[in-house]
């Protein structure tokens, strides 16, 4: 602005020199047309497939809704979730391992971790399933001993590598090498600043990535673990080729019988996507504890933001700036 | 009478055929605060971090305290240390970084702590003990339990102090500790460096701080292209430089 200080001109001049708060603008708010249009649109399409399903003569509602709740079905749930998990964690201890060896300065070391993570990663985890699964057909006997001694343990194959076994070994190896990628991303993403602050402070290689690296990296490894853990959720189904009664091989079981082939997809597909949703929402939180020294401010858990849009609604401020009792009471350290 | 506290002697080092230090030789007695100053790229910083072994030299020796940096000697021949060895004498010696490189997901009381207890082994209570006096002494006995990002960069640099005197150094170094700072956050840091000297810590300091230089170093460093130019009393050399290359740097820095 070109006028002086003194007030001498316009109304400008003056409200700026008063020192007081002007009065908040109220413009008329700019008109989205095309929005409503689109929306129009798409609730059509939605009414439409809707419908279409819906009133597909052959396809019998009542038995989504009878087969939902069957017990078999939900015996089915149980051993997907093991599935997921079992074969999770072994994903992630081992991804973590190798993350780690593959960053080692130990030549030998690191070289393993690449040849693992090539050969895991390269072949199909379908195959590698079926693989664990056939395993007795090519080494009846597992036998364990200390070399040059008599001392050894042997086992059947069969009895050991069971049906559930192999599809927990063959998910959970495939995963560990997607899982070292995504844990090795988090480990390169933190600052060498940090390593070698800790370094200085006398810290060996082992506690620096342990205690300071890991940890910073976890904001960076969650998400993608989240999508790892959704995605493991779905490709459990796999393991029906190795007649686990997982909820993929119980509804096929089912639709073998009674012939409600796509009834019975539906029921599964209801099934997977509550778990995955729930994993969603569990994922959030968790990102939220890591995220703990990152943001200054945390981001709202969808309670908080349903009971401040609530709020707002009641109080309907002009301009939407942060409330600080809402603020102070999500702050990293209120714990 | 002690030997020096950091001894160094025909100093080499280079990152592939760059040759960055072309022959240091420099004495820091105990108490002794001695400032590092020189241009951008002079080695003076890489020096530094030759000292805890952040960086290993290529020839010459280097020695703390009497001791080699890095190395064993033993009838005559020159062993590596083992990893172990590295960090205890590393844990000797308190570090400053210019970026200060506090440790985000631990609150200033807990960057303080990590190394005392999880390095010395010392009871988490003695070392919150201390670890509380110490942020007090900096001027931050109301910032125990904050995050570095809550904290302005002169105050993340005084918890890195902290955290560094926590383990009990022999000597302190710093690498350019207030050049990342703003101008009106530089007072700060420096007086709590002030006071460590009066306290009667060794300290190397890399800085570009001349009044500091002048006003508490013991000694003055001039570095440039790997090799000291000169050094001497910090007010004789910062009145009267003797080189003709101080006297350029110089008359752009003051």
């Amino acid at each position: 602005m070109t006028v002086g200080s003194d007030g001498i001109s316009g109304p400008a001049g003056r409200a700026a020199g008063a020192g007081v708060r002007p009065e908040a603008i109220r413009a008329i708010p700019l008109r989205h047309p095309w929005r409503w249009v689109a929306a129009v649109v798409v609730l059509a399409a939605a009414v439409a497939l809707v419908y279409t399903f819906a009133s597909a003569p052959d396809l019998k509602w009542d038995a989504v809704g009878q087969y939902l709740f069957f017990p078999r079905i939900e015996e089915a749930i149980l051993v997907t979730l093991e599935l997921t998990v079992l074969a999770m964690v072994i994903g992630i201890a081992l991804g973590v391992l190798l993350a780690v060896m593959r960053l080692s300065v130990n030549p030998v070391v690191s070289t393993v971790s690449w040849f693992y993570i090539w050969f895991f990663r390269g072949t199909p985890v379908l195959v590698q399933i079926f693989f664990w699964y056939n395993i007795a057909t090519i080494l009846p006997f597992i036998r364990l001993g200390i070399p040059f001694t008599h001392l050894q343990w042997v086992g059947q194959t069969n009895n050991i590598v069971s049906p559930f076994l192999a599809a927990v070994l063959g998910l959970g190896l495939n995963e560990a090498a997607y899982m070292s990628e995504v844990v090795r991303a988090g480990i390169i993403s933190v600052d060498h600043g940090q390593t070698e602050a800790a370094q200085a402070l006398g810290m060996t290689r082992v506690r620096v990535m342990r205690r300071i690296v890991l940890p910073q990296a976890m904001r960076v490894i969650i998400p993608p673990t989240g999508n790892e853990t959704i995605s493991m959720l779905k490709t459990s189904s796999l393991a029906s080729i190795a007649t686990v009664a997982e909820l993929f091989y119980i509804q096929e079981e089912i639709s073998n019988s009674n012939f409600r082939i796509v009834e019975l997809l539906i029921v599964a597909s209801i099934w997977y996507l509550v778990m995955t949703s729930i994993l969603t929402f569990g994922q959030y939180y968790v990102e939220r504890y890591f995220a703990r020294g990152s943001a200054r401010q945390l981001p709202m858990t969808p309670l908080q933001r349903f009971r401040r849009m609530l709020l707002r609604s009641h109080v309907a401020p002009p301009l939407v700036t942060a409330d600080p009792s809402a603020a102070s009471s999500i702050t990293p350290h209120s714990r | 009478m002690a030997g020096p506290m950091v001894l160094a002697e025909a100093v080499h080092k280079s990152y592939g055929r760059l040759e960055v230090l072309r022959g240091i030789d420099l004495e820091v007695a105990p108490r002794e605060v001695m400032c590092i100053v020189g241009p951008s790229g002079s080695g003076k910083s890489t020096f530094l971090r030759c000292i805890n072994h952040l960086e290993k030299i290529d020839a010459g020796r280097l020695s703390v305290d009497g001791e080699l940096v890095g190395y064993r000697e033993h009838d005559g021949k020159i062993y590596e240390l083992r990893e172990r060895e590295v960090c205890r004498k590393r844990a000797e010696i308190g570090m400053v970084f210019q970026r200060f490189n506090l440790f985000p997901h631990m609150t200033a009381l807990g960057n303080v702590v990590e190394a005392p207890t999880r390095v010395k082994g010392e009871p988490r209570a003695v070392a919150e003990e201390r670890g509380r006096a110490l942020l007090a002494r900096v001027g931050l006995a109301d910032k125990v339990d904050v995050y570095p990002n809550q904290l302005s960069g002169g105050q993340q640099q005084r918890v890195a102090i902290a955290r560094a005197l926590a383990m009990q150094p022999k000597l302190m170094l710093f690498d350019e500790p207030t050049s990342a700072l703003d101008p009106e956050l530089v007072g700060d840091v420096l007086d709590v460096m002030r006071g460590l000297a009066q306290d009667g810590m060794t300290m190397v300091v890399v800085t570009h701080e001349m009044g500091f230089a002048r006003e508490v170093g013991d000694s003055l460093v001039f570095m440039d292209g790997g090799v000291i130019v000169e050094s001497g009393n910090p007010r004789e050399v910062l009145a009267n430089p003797q080189h003709e290359r101080t006297r350029a740097f110089l008359s752009k820095v003051l």
